[in-house]
């Protein structure tokens, strides 16, 4: 039977559809909001130190903090860490494809060339 | 004649996976390329416009007409990127109240997922109303999407993500209308979970922007 509003089988356990583990706990999502929290407010205030900006580890240090939110986000509260491994190739797949796509499009036009 | 019956636990497909969840990371995958192709064109176009206003110096005449100040406002941005991280932990959150319905320390507050999906949404047309107040400073110190090329790549990029954003408030608000009608239960967390994967794939999307446009001069 069909559920009326969301056509969801009752019949059909949607817990065993590609979940490996458990998600983590609210506990763990509070602490993960904190970590994002407080990179989020080294990036804001590393921007507002001039010698740190004039300094060539600004942009280095900021992709990595970044990327560390990035991939917090989506391991943690996307629940990649925990899920099936064909959801993993679907993400990383075309991530990978766009960063490299990125990063041919910036050599082509010469953003890494030094004038 | 027998007649096949799903009474498994299983989802009768090849991959033993639910398609809808499949379908939703191969859109995130496909999604991924798009805002990888909107942030290389506003990485390729930094720094060549040739008139202001600027995002990160002022610009004087003779360069500009008139003194123009730097058009980013770092600290406002930082605050509705807050707001959105904070919509992402409410949005979880939401969908361990449906997981976890009925279950020991899931009363109160913490499986009300009614709450945590109006919060999400709430905190998700906060973010869309800082995006409103900056488009509008902008337009009123100058800078249109035909100003110059940082005006063209910046709004064209921000303003697909708005729109990202805004689909996902929508989507939000009809999940709350679903669970204020009859209550989502366990066996619909698959629907907050597709929904929820889209949301913070919003988030991170936002996390790069934040740090690419923003941050880095």
């Amino acid at each position: 039977m069909t559920d009326e509003f969301t056509h969801t089988n009752p019949e059909i356990d949607v817990h065993a559809m590609g979940e490996v583990h458990e998600h983590p706990t609210w506990r763990e999502y509070k602490w993960v909001a904190l970590i994002l929290t407080v990179i989020t407010v080294v990036e804001v205030w590393s921007y507002y130190i001039p010698s740190f900006v004039a300094s060539p580890a600004f942009v280095p240090i900021l992709l990595i903090m970044s990327a560390a939110k990035f991939a917090i986000v989506v391991l943690f509260y996307m629940h990649l860490r925990y899920d099936h491994k064909l959801f993993k190739a679907l993400f990383t797949g075309p991530l990978m494809i766009a960063m490299a796509t990125l990063i041919s499009l910036l050599f082509l036009f010469g953003k890494f060339v030094h004038r | 004649m027998a007649t096949a019956v799903a009474s498994h636990a299983h989802p009768p497909t090849s991959t033993g996976l639910d398609h809808r969840k499949i379908a939703i990371w191969a859109f995130i995958g496909s999604e991924c390329m798009l805002f990888a192709s909107l942030i290389s064109t506003y990485l390729i176009y930094k720094g060549r416009s040739v008139v202001g206003p600027f995002p990160h110096e002022a610009c004087d005449p003779p360069r500009c007409e008139t003194h123009l100040n730097a058009i980013l406002n770092i600290p406002v941005t930082s605050v509705s990127t807050f707001v959105l991280l904070m919509s992402s932990l409410a949005m979880v959150l939401a969908l361990a109240a449906v997981e976890n319905r009925g279950k020991p320390g899931y009363e109160g507050i913490l499986g009300s997922s009614k709450l945590w999906l109006l919060v999400t949404a709430i905190l998700g047309t906060t973010f869309l109303g800082f995006q409103a107040y900056e488009f509008t400073s902008f337009v009123h110190e100058g800078l249109t999407i035909r100003t110059n090329l940082f005006g063209s790549s910046f709004f064209t990029l921000t303003g697909f993500h708005g729109a990202h954003v805004t689909a996902g408030v929508l989507w939000l608000l009809t999940l709350l209308a679903i669970d204020i009608k009859r209550g989502l239960q366990p066996k619909d967390a698959l629907l907050v979970d597709i929904s929820a994967l889209y949301w913070h794939f919003v988030d991170v999307v936002w996390i790069a922007i934040f740090t690419l446009v923003y941050l880095i001069r």
